[in-house]
């Protein structure tokens, strides 16, 4: 007879099987809806796929909407490993852009070897401050950081429509609120011609490399995993839990950061509240379809971002709303979490007992 | 000048008014929590309720079947949720969030599919302020207390309510036992998945009122994003009530009077500081709350611990 039984080690191909069979059960939970909205779904995925994937530029604007979700990706990625719930990533987002902008608007000029790394370095610090707070008052007072990063989200999205409608304001936006445009020497070069790939890939997929080579070969890597494991043994074996979570806070928010800055930096130019249709948000999900491995949030990032580019081809095809990509969305992080419980157990096949 | 405005009968009438959401989710996420499982998926559960008791009036129902399919629905969104933390045992952090991701697009999706082209908001005639009899009349607390509407009077009752269910009986005893510790509760020979179950459909119900009654009582339409954190706030100030539904009560009026208080500020001096500030305050008040209590606070010790039978 079949029997369940509780694995020891998660085989090594499930943690790649699961991640597939997650996006695959979305995508077919999704039809629900589709049906539901008097579309075939069949025809549905068919323009969708086209639309993500059916002509080169179609690909390359899939890599361009991923090049934030990367980078949001590896801010939930880095920070749930050490059980540091970071959902503020939109926030962080919004402040990495803002203080590209107030750098790079025409405060200071010079050669674009100065002004790239300087914006970057700018927006990334100020996503980093910005997770500090909730980091801080996580393990000094136990407050619950996802409320609080969550609540800060709303704070920066106001902090930033009133710079933008007042001190930073642009004044030849004739009226609309948005900021200054980025200097050109501040502006991050296309990659490819003509499409909307621009350099801040670069900065995404190094910072996924990095942050693999961080979490499996160095002390700080180990760190942080063993505080997610168990912060009461990591104290034990002589860890600072505190200042563990502080730098994985601080790496988190300066990857969100970093996420603002390709955005306003690389592809609008200026800073506007509809920067970003929920980045931030959708970082935990490119994450948790990862396994939090860094690596792998580049694939399910390019992944997320292929539902979002077909679902606005499909929408305009077949007259859906383009919620349904936020709906597949929230659909695979929580079929990702259904299917985890697969690399619990095993199906074991057993003769009838004597 | 502050005086001025905290003296006023309408200034009162206006925090109850705001207050009224909050205490349907903070009694909700009050009585998923202590029960032990913390409940994220608010934010969405209470745009579905706005979004469900909107529409079914706007489809022809009465105002409270509104409410009641707006409960519905908080419900069935409770039921996912507790199959994903109570018999799964998954993480309570991100299936909440998950839920709240798909409560939201789903709510947002059908409301596109059902209106595609529709640039105003469709109005419906919204739950009307009371008119009782002599207690309407009343003197400052007639125009505070009973001129608003029955959605209000219903949360105060279920304040009344929960309260005598967790301090007088047993069901009682068993909800709040099972976020306390629920290896005893199954030693009973009661069921901790079914209680804890319950509890989270019956939460998530509360929430979606909470979410209804901005659509069907504060507006009289559904509008994207219009539940703005409210949730989240809710969140915060259960740990500020230190889960007792009474003090949820003061939390709730406290902020929704700190509110009014913010828009009456704006409009005196609107003209020197950005609106955007005062709109912030809220918000930051509800970091402030959870900073400063959460120490103190006792909060349910079995709270986002999973309990599957046969494992400790």
């Amino acid at each position: 007879m079949l029997r369940l039984e509780t694995r020891t080690a998660p085989a090594r191909w499930l943690s790649f099987a699961v991640p597939v069979f997650a996006a695959l059960l979305a995508l077919l939970l999704a039809a629900i809806p589709l049906l539901s909205a008097g579309v075939s779904p069949l025809q549905a995925y068919r323009v969708m796929l086209s639309g993500a994937f059916g002509s080169q530029f179609a690909a390359t604007e899939v890599v361009a909407r991923a090049t934030p979700l990367i980078l949001t990706g590896l801010a939930a990625a880095v920070a749930f490993r050490a059980r540091l719930f970071n959902i503020g990533a939109e926030g962080q987002l919004y402040a990495g852009a803002l203080a590209a902008v107030a750098v790079g608007s025409g405060l200071i000029d010079g050669p674009a070897v100065l002004m790239i790394p300087l914006v970057c370095l700018a927006g990334a610090l100020a996503g980093a401050a910005l997770m500090l707070g909730p980091t801080l008052m996580k393990v000094k007072l136990g407050a619950d950081e996802v409320v609080t990063t969550l609540l800060l989200n709303f704070v920066v999205a106001l902090f930033v429509q009133m710079m933008i409608e007042g001190p930073m304001k642009d004044p030849m936006s004739m009226g609309w609120p948005q900021s200054e445009p980025i200097l050109s020497s501040a502006v991050l070069p296309n990659l490819i011609e003509r499409t909307r790939v621009h350099a801040g890939l670069i900065i995404a997929v190094g910072a996924a490399l990095l942050a693999e080579i961080v979490m499996r070969r160095t002390v700080l890597g180990f760190r942080i995993r063993a505080v997610g494991h168990n912060p009461a043994a990591a104290r034990f074996a002589g860890m600072s839990v505190t200042r563990t979570m502080l730098v994985v806070g601080a790496l988190s928010g300066a990857l969100a950061g970093l996420a603002g800055v390709g955005e306003v930096a690389g592809l609008k130019g200026y800073l506007t509240n509809d920067l970003s249709p929920g980045y931030g948000y959708a970082g935990i999900v490119v994450a948790m379809l990862a396994g939090l491995s860094p690596l792998g949030v580049i694939a399910s990032a390019l992944f997320v971002a292929a539902v979002f580019v077909g679902a606005d081809s499909m929408s305009r095809a077949l007259t859906v709303s383009s919620y349904i990509a936020n709906l597949i969305v929230a659909l695979s992080l929580l079929s990702v979490l259904l299917s985890s419980v697969l690399l619990r157990f095993r199906l074991r096949w057993e003769g009838k007992p004597a | 000048m502050i005086l001025d405005i905290l003296l006023t009968v309408s200034f009162w009438a206006a925090a109850i008014r705001i207050a009224t959401p909050l205490i349907f989710g903070v009694l909700g996420a009050l009585v998923c929590e202590k029960a032990g499982v913390l409940n994220l998926g608010i934010e969405g559960i209470m745009t579905v309720g706005a979004m469900a008791g909107w529409l079914a009036v706007y489809s022809g129902c009465d105002l409270w079947t509104g409410v009641l399919i707006a409960a519905l629905s908080g419900a069935a969104f409770g039921l996912l949720l507790s199959f994903f933390t109570v018999t799964l045992g998954l993480s309570q952090h991100v299936s909440g969030l998950g839920l709240t991701l798909l409560a939201t697009s789903g709510a947002y999706f059908t409301y596109r599919v059902i209106l595609p082209n529709q640039s105003t908001p469709p109005r419906i005639t919204p739950f009307q302020p009371l008119d009782i009899p002599v207690l309407s009349d009343l003197p400052v607390i007639g125009p505070i207390l009973f001129s608003q509407t029955a959605l209000t009077l219903l949360a105060f009752v279920l304040v009344g309510l929960l309260t005598w269910i967790y301090a007088r009986t047993p069901l009682g005893l068993a909800l709040k036992a099972v976020g306390e510790n629920p290896a005893a509760v199954e030693a009973q020979g009661l069921s901790v998945a079914w209680l804890r179950t319950g509890a989270v459909v019956a939460g998530s119900a509360l929430m979606a009122i909470g979410g209804a009654f901005l659509t069907m009582s504060a507006f009289d339409a559904f509008f994207f994003e219009m539940v703005a954190g409210r949730g989240w706030i809710c969140i915060a100030l259960t740990v500020f009530a230190s889960w007792q539904p009474g003090k949820a009560l003061l939390a709730a009026i406290l902020f929704g009077a700190f509110d009014a208080f913010q828009v009456r500020l704006q409009q005196v001096a609107g003209g020197v500081v950005p609106g955007q500030v005062f709109l912030m305050l809220p918000y930051l008040l509800s970091i402030l709350a959870l900073v400063i209590w959460s120490r103190q606070a006792s909060a349910p010790k079995a709270l986002m611990m999973p309990y599957l039978r046969g494992q400790r």
